[in-house]
């Protein structure tokens, strides 16, 4: 394939014709910061925290969708672009209940792990206080839908890894949610294969491992990524959910 | 079907024309105020006076003058009733013959008609629109004829580059370049899709020409596939337009049974056929690639672009999506010529614009104007002015997504430009005039509670940023804001500006920002003093993200 | 392409089938997605087509629709909560649409819609405890020319006012 030459804040590289901003980057040690993205995974383009400027293009485009393109001039840390991911982040801790000291992740979470590295240190905006349910009823799993960010990584990798379609979004806007099957309690839910990948690929606290504590809720990634490549080597199901 | 026996049923119709016409409105505005009974009483009084061989009572589609519906126009006469009920209908035909009509009469040639110039609602309020006859009357499908037979798909690319239109359905993209770009797309299945999902609360244009000229819609979409080398189409139509649906699936019947649609049009080798979609309810429908997840039968979630849905659309084809004003308008640039349309209108918006006029003004209704017309001629002139003498403050031109012209700038002409610069949008051509008694600040609430509950939800900045932006307008309505809260909501309109998905949360913060810009005042009015001290400045407490 | 809830354990499945053989709107539904060639892209069709047979979407309609299109569940529900247009409860007897677009509201549909709640005890979206009335917004129904429209089951009505409103109202409730 043909490799494509670009700059990446300052950095001359080349990158693999197709590939995305994001794996361009990644490749040359840039390290963009992302929430929605999953490795294996098609990318949705939803959290807009891995927005990057490209020279010319008046729009600031996702770098886990945006294929690289020759001579492109990408910048991702530019002062603007670090404040619309600080008020990115916090809106994502303004709309639920991020209480992070008593969540299972704590310390383990993306969400604060970004908000952390991203010099977060407050909310300005008011917290929404909503009132979401905890889903205690599965055998093995439970999700926590106050800290659900609505990446749908889970969503994703029940359909598309797992084949499961378990995991969906219901309703819209502010009011969507993750539902397993016709909304009904996930211990209730009959497609759910228990396979546990849904809560390998949450980055927060939403879905976690019954009876775990912080400390083991450490997620293996590794197992995720070898069930990942098992199944593209077998051209595993394309397409969105 | 070939070309004689599309101009017999012409000859056919023309030669059936009864002396005198009765135009009844049978569009959804006049509808609710039982047109359809007027209409019946007219045709019950014709039979009894026995003049069923001079005068014809003809169902149409909009006559444009929908706030004095239901409306009768009589012709030759040139006599325009209105507010007609089906009581005081019979009089019109008595006054055919000499005697008085007791339903009130408007004058036909005032200025909102004669001020309109009429493209895509040429045949509106003309032709019946649930027959294809009387579309065929007048030279209806002789258009797709000649391009099926005398000209090469690039012709007709040519063509629509040539005359210069561009996309009525907010954006305003250069449609000739679109259907380019799907021409040149590999794909041996390619798709075209009409956007009749009019989702601006306030326009009902669409709406209009699907009730009113179907055919015309049907036409020109079948000489897009042409041009773009598609062989299936789809409307995707709001559920809240039945009318427009049931005109629609007439309509395309009737275009099947005549072999205007379907296999081998006109006995050449081009098939088209069209399929209706219907919404659910849904504003972001309206966004082109959710409508396309719609139309599959999906959540409608838009997704990023590129790729384009030229390159990749629906089930991943090549797919021309185009607005139902941009195809109304293809018929007659093929009829006329690229030049005649590119000869209306202003150097860089071509030909005219349908606007649906409502709010507080007089006249409400729909007209067509050239490209370009000043603001105050539609508004003052043909619309009347404010009601009651009110004096007019704005103008709200684009719905949630655009942004209100204050009365200082009612001499902007309307194109795509010169609303841009007064950060506005021309959009689908909703236009809601507000007197001295709107609040602007309530205006901007109004249209971000839509925003926030007609957001998809998939992309966080305008899920979680228009519920806050909501609630710091709500904050300062109630005043309790101070002038930090202020600075919060712009800064929040920038961000959720530049960094949303798509066009909806995108152009969120429009209606707030344009309120800004023209009526601070009003804002700075509302506002508390900064409250100093250890709370009480509005923010939210410090959040802890560790133990 | 994904795997049916055929499998399970917690299967409603079957007494949703059982329950199904006995009703002929199914079978009505049935044939409407045999229309369709069962295929996926009809569900936003099928579910207006059930809603239209039966009112509203409740879990063993969807439940039915999801086997028969060979969908998810989840696909079905995260559908049918998407649209607005989608009910997922029973409607009252008679629903009133007060039409919060632009135009109307402008031209005082708040004051009509304040009207309404303040007659029935209602907010828009619910249901009266006697299943009389449902009250309903919608955002532009494309009648703005003669705003504020109000529609009473399926029926637009010009120029409302409070008045009106509550006209209409007590004739259905009958008080
Ligand atoms: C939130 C949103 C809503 C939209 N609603 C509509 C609509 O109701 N009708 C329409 O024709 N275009 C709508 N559009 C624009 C379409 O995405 C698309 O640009 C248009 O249909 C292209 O047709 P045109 O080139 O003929 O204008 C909307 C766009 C956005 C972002
Ligand atoms: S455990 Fe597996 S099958 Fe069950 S919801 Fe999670 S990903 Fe889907
Ligand atoms: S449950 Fe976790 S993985 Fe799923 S959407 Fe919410 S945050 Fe993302
Ligand atoms: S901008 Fe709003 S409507 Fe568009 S994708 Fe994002 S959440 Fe959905
Ligand atoms: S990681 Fe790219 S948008 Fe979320
Ligand atoms: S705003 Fe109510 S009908 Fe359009």
């Amino acid at each position: 394939m043909a490799a494509k030459t670009l700059t990446i804040d300052g950095k001359q590289i080349s990158a693999e014709e197709g590939a995305t901003v994001l794996q361009a980057a990644d490749e040359a040690g840039v390290k963009i910061p992302t929430l929605c993205h999953l490795d294996g995974v098609y990318d949705v383009g939803a959290c807009r925290l891995c927005l990057v400027e490209i020279a010319g293009v008046p729009k600031l485009l996702p770098a886990c969708t945006t294929q690289v393109a020759e001579g492109m001039v990408i910048h991702t840390d530019s002062e603007r672009l670090r404040k619309y991911r600080r008020m990115t982040l916090e809106l994502l801790f303004a709309e639920r209940n991020h209480v992070c000291a008593v969540c299972v992740a704590n310390g383990h979470c993306e969400l604060q792990s970004l908000a952390y590295n991203q010099g977060m240190d407050h909310v300005r905006y008011e917290y929404n206080f909503p009132k979401w349910s905890v889903d205690n009823t599965h055998r093995l799993f439970g999700m926590d839908h106050n800290r659900c960010i609505l990446c749908t990584r889970c969503v994703r990798v029940c359909w598309h890894i797992e084949g499961a379609g378990t995991k969906n979004v219901a309703g819209r806007g502010g009011k969507a949610h993750i539902i397993s099957d016709l909304n009904m309690s996930w211990g209730q839910s009959y497609s759910c294969t228990e396979c546990g990948k849904c809560v390998q690929a949450c980055p927060t606290g939403a879905l976690f491992h019954k009876g775990s504590t912080a400390a083991e809720m450490e997620r293996d990634r590794t197992r995720l990524e070898f069930l990942v490549t098992a199944r593209e080597k077998k051209q595993w199901i394309t397409g969105e959910e | 079907m070939i070309l004689n026996d599309l101009l017999q049923i012409k000859d056919q119709e023309r030669a059936a024309r009864k002396k005198t016409t009765l135009r009844c409105c049978m569009a959804a505005g006049c509808m609710s105020s039982d047109s359809k009974g007027v209409k019946e009483q007219l045709e019950k009084a014709v039979a009894d006076a026995g003049l069923q061989d001079t005068v014809e009572v003809r169902g149409v589609g909009c006559m444009k003058l929908c706030c004095e519906g239901p409306l009768v126009q009589a012709d030759p006469q040139n006599a325009l009733y209105i507010k007609v009920t089906s009581e005081n209908a019979p009089s019109i035909i008595a006054a055919l013959k000499g005697g008085k009509a007791e339903a009130a009469q408007t004058d036909p040639d005032a200025a909102f008609f004669k001020k309109q110039l009429s493209i895509v609602l040429a045949n509106s309020g003309v032709v019946d629109p649930d027959r294809i006859e009387s579309y065929i009357a007048l030279d209806g499908y002789q258009a797709l004829h000649e391009v099926l037979h005398e000209m090469t798909p690039k012709d007709v690319v040519d063509t629509m580059v040539n005359s210069g239109l561009r996309g009525r359905g907010g954006a305003g993209f250069p449609t000739g370049l679109k259907w380019g770009t799907v021409a040149k797309s590999p794909g041996a299945k390619k798709y075209v899709i009409c956007n009749a999902d009019e989702g601006d609360p306030g326009a009902f244009m669409d709406r209009s020409v699907l009730e009113s000229d179907p055919h015309a819609v049907l036409e020109g979409m079948a000489i897009a596939a042409y041009a773009v080398g598609a062989d299936q189409g789809f409307i995707y139509v709001r559920a809240e337009y039945p009318l427009a649906i049931t005109r629609l699936q007439t309509a395309i019947k009737q275009a099947k049974q005549l072999g205007v649609l379907g296999s081998g049009i006109f006995e050449s080798p081009f098939n088209f056929t069209i399929d209706i979609r219907i919404g659910a309810g849904a504003f972001v429908c309206g966004e082109e690639t959710a409508l396309m997840a719609s139309v599959e039968g999906k959540r409608g979630t838009p997704r990023p672009r590129p790729p384009f849905p030229a390159e990749s659309g629906l089930f991943g084809c090549p797919t021309l999506i185009n607005n139902v004003e941009t195809f109304a308008n293809v018929p007659a640039i093929y009829r006329n010529g690229a030049e005649w349309f590119a000869g209306i209108g202003t150097e860089k918006s071509k030909g005219t614009k349908v606007f649906a006029l409502a709010g507080k003004i007089k006249n409400t209704g729909l007209i067509e104007v050239p490209m370009g017309t000043p603001l105050r001629t539609i508004v003052e002139e043909m619309g009347g002015g404010a009601p009651g003498g009110a004096k007019i403050k704005a103008v709200q031109t684009g719905g949630p997504s655009g942004g209100c012209i204050p009365s200082q700038h009612l001499d902007t002409p309307v194109d795509y430009e010169s609303l841009g610069k007064l950060g506005s949008i021309m959009g689908s051509g909703g236009m809601i005039v507000m007197d001295e008694s709107t609040r602007m600040v309530d205006v901007a609430r109004f249209f971000m509670e839509f925003c926030m509950d007609e957001s998809c939800g998939k992309c966080i900045p305008c899920r979680a940023g228009t519920v806050q932006m909501h609630n710091l307008l709500e904050k300062i309505l109630d005043r309790r804001a101070t002038p930090r809260d202020l600075l919060k909501l712009e800064e929040l309109c920038d961000m959720v500006k530049n960094t949303s998905l798509c066009g909806l949360g995108q152009t969120a913060p429009n209606p707030t920002l344009s309120t800004l810009r023209f009526f601070r005042n009003e804002y700075e009015e509302l506002l508390q003093p900064e409250a100093h001290g250890p709370k009480g400045n509005g923010e939210a407490k410090k959040q802890t993200l560790t133990t | 392409m994904i795997a049916t809830p055929l499998h399970s354990k917690r299967n409603r499945l079957p007494a949703v089938l059982e329950h199904a053989s006995g009703d002929k709107r199914f079978k009505i539904l049935e044939v409407h997605m045999k229309k369709h060639q069962f295929r996926h892209d009809a569900l936003i069709e099928v579910l207006h087509k059930a809603q239209e047979l039966f009112g509203y979407l409740e879990d063993d309609l969807l439940l039915f629709v999801s086997y028969k299109l060979k969908l998810p569940p989840s696909r079905v529900y995260g559908v049918a909560t998407f649209y607005h247009f989608f009910n997922l409860k029973p409607q009252g007897e008679h629903t009133c649409v007060v039409c919060m677009g632009t135009a109307c509201y402008v031209k005082g549909a708040d004051k009509v819609i304040a009207a309404i709640q303040d007659q029935t005890k209602i907010r828009p979206g619910e249901t009266t405890p006697d299943n009389k009335v449902s009250l309903l917004t919608a955002r532009c129904i494309g009648a703005c020319g003669i705003a504020p429209a109000v529609v009473y089951d399926g029926t637009v009505n010009p120029r409302a006012t409070p008045e009106s409103a509550v006209k209409q109202i007590k004739k259905w409730t009958g008080t």
